[in-house]
């Protein structure tokens, strides 16, 4: 029992100081710069997406206009 | 018998339990005397103060147990999405779709959010961060637990605050980027008629196109659909009424009290906390930017043109945004009223934040 106890703490303290790590802040401005890429496919994914939607509801609204 | 049981959970209280329950009473008055998104608000102050209680066997007990039931699983979020889809009206949208352009242009806080987020955090946290600027409280929360962010409280809290805030950010943006010539622009409004067709097979639609290009969104704006396919079906009103009332209110309410779980003193009170408020303001900021200056671009080309305002109502606090705008308009002209233009770019920033949190989780949710 005692064992069990043991090396459940023990995980848990490992689990601590991974969370711990992983929380660490750091000061990198040169990963503006990194990620400026995912701004670019990201804003022209949803641009395209939006386009997409715009013209199936231009077309469907001209479809189904006259069934009012 | 030792009456030392009365006070010796007292012993116990440290300092950062006071400031959470302070912090949990400031939520409970900015939601009561504020009035600043009180459904959510309030129920996070009150589990604020739960968990912070030393040895509090809410935290222990049914509050975990809710924040993993409905909250670590995304359930929560996605039911409130039935019941906000359920409350939206596309018809403005449908009316003239183009405004779903200004939808996309306002997402474009999050990643720069993202890009600013990044130089602090790790990609994940700063993706979770980022998605604060879908200004849609659920969106964040899903994003944030996907992306399994320690930060979730704190996301939470900066994407609701903000939201309630909308009135009081966004006016000093749009007037800074806009000339008192263009935000007199009128911008009559053409009422064309929609089909039922259309509103039904819109979120059918809607739904197809972006789960089949973003399958990492298909919950969310499949969730929202759904609500909204509810509402426009026209044969399930007992189910829309619900959906709108009953369902959200109760999702709320669980919702509110167990994000409390992430608002323990230990997780909540770090100088990261303080710079995911600030690059939450940033985010906002930069989205209602986005709006206004895209339309702004726009009028470049076009001959009728575009009161550049309603560009800012693509930030999705709805239906804040889209009111603020036409209060904006009528105080400069009591004659130009552009809120059917401002509620339907409002509802398309809806829309395009769901895609913007899918496309996060696209990016994100593989590495």
């Amino acid at each position: 029992m005692m064992k069990m106890f043991e090396l459940f703490r023990a995980a848990l303290t490992a689990q601590t100081a991974a969370a711990e790590e992983t929380a660490k802040m750091f000061f990198e401005p040169g990963r503006f710069l990194e990620m400026l890429r995912y701004m670019g496919v990201g804003m022209l994914i949803i641009f395209v997406l939006i386009g997409i939607i715009i013209l199936a509801t231009l077309a469907i609204n001209k479809v189904f206009s006259k069934s009012k | 018998m030792d009456l030392s049981i009365l006070y010796e959970n007292l012993g116990k209280f440290e300092w950062y339990h006071l400031v959470m329950i302070l912090i949990g009473c400031l939520l409970i008055y900015l939601a009561i005397k504020k009035e600043m998104e009180p459904t959510l608000l309030l129920p996070m102050g009150f589990g604020t103060i739960l968990v912070n209680i030393p040895g509090s066997e809410a935290l222990t007990g049914p509050i975990s147990e809710l924040y993993h039931a409905g909250i670590a699983n995304e359930l929560f979020p996605l039911l409130l999405f039935i019941g906000i889809g359920a409350m939206i009206d596309f018809g403005p949208l449908l009316s003239n779709p183009k405004l779903m352009l200004f939808g996309a242009a306002a997402q474009f806080g999050i990643f720069f959010t993202l890009c600013m987020a990044a130089m602090f955090f790790g990609d994940m946290d700063a993706a979770s961060i980022a998605i604060i600027g879908a200004a849609d409280g659920p969106t964040s929360i899903a994003v944030a637990n996907a992306l399994n962010s320690q930060y979730v409280g704190a996301i939470t809290v900066a994407a609701y605050s903000y939201m309630a805030l909308v009135p009081i950010i966004q006016p000093p943006v749009i007037k800074a980027l806009t000339t008192k010539k263009e935000r007199l622009i009128r911008m009559p409004y053409e009422q064309k008629s929609v089909s039922k067709l259309t509103r039904i097979l819109f979120p059918i639609l809607i739904t197809i196109v972006v789960s089949a290009f973003v399958p990492q969104a298909t919950a969310l704006i499949g969730f929202l659909m759904f609500g909204n396919l509810i509402r426009e079906c026209g044969v399930l009103e007992r189910l829309s009424e619900t959906a709108q009332n009953a369902l959200a209110n109760l999702v709320t309410i669980f919702l509110g009290i167990s994000v409390a779980f992430n608002m323990t003193g230990e997780k909540f009170l770090k100088v990261d906390t303080l710079l995911i408020m600030g690059l939450g303001l940033i985010a906002f900021i930069v989205d209602t930017a986005g709006g206004v200056l895209f339309a702004k671009f726009l009028n470049l080309f076009m001959k009728k043109k575009i009161n550049p305002m309603i560009g800012a109502a693509g930030i999705s606090a709805f239906p804040m945004s889209g009111r603020i705008v036409h209060k904006m308009g009528l105080q400069e002209d009591p004659q130009n009223f552009l809120l059917m233009h401002s509620i339907g770019v409002n509802v398309s920033g809806q829309i395009a934040s769901v895609i913007a949190g899918g496309i996060i989780l696209k990016i994100f949710g593989g590495m």
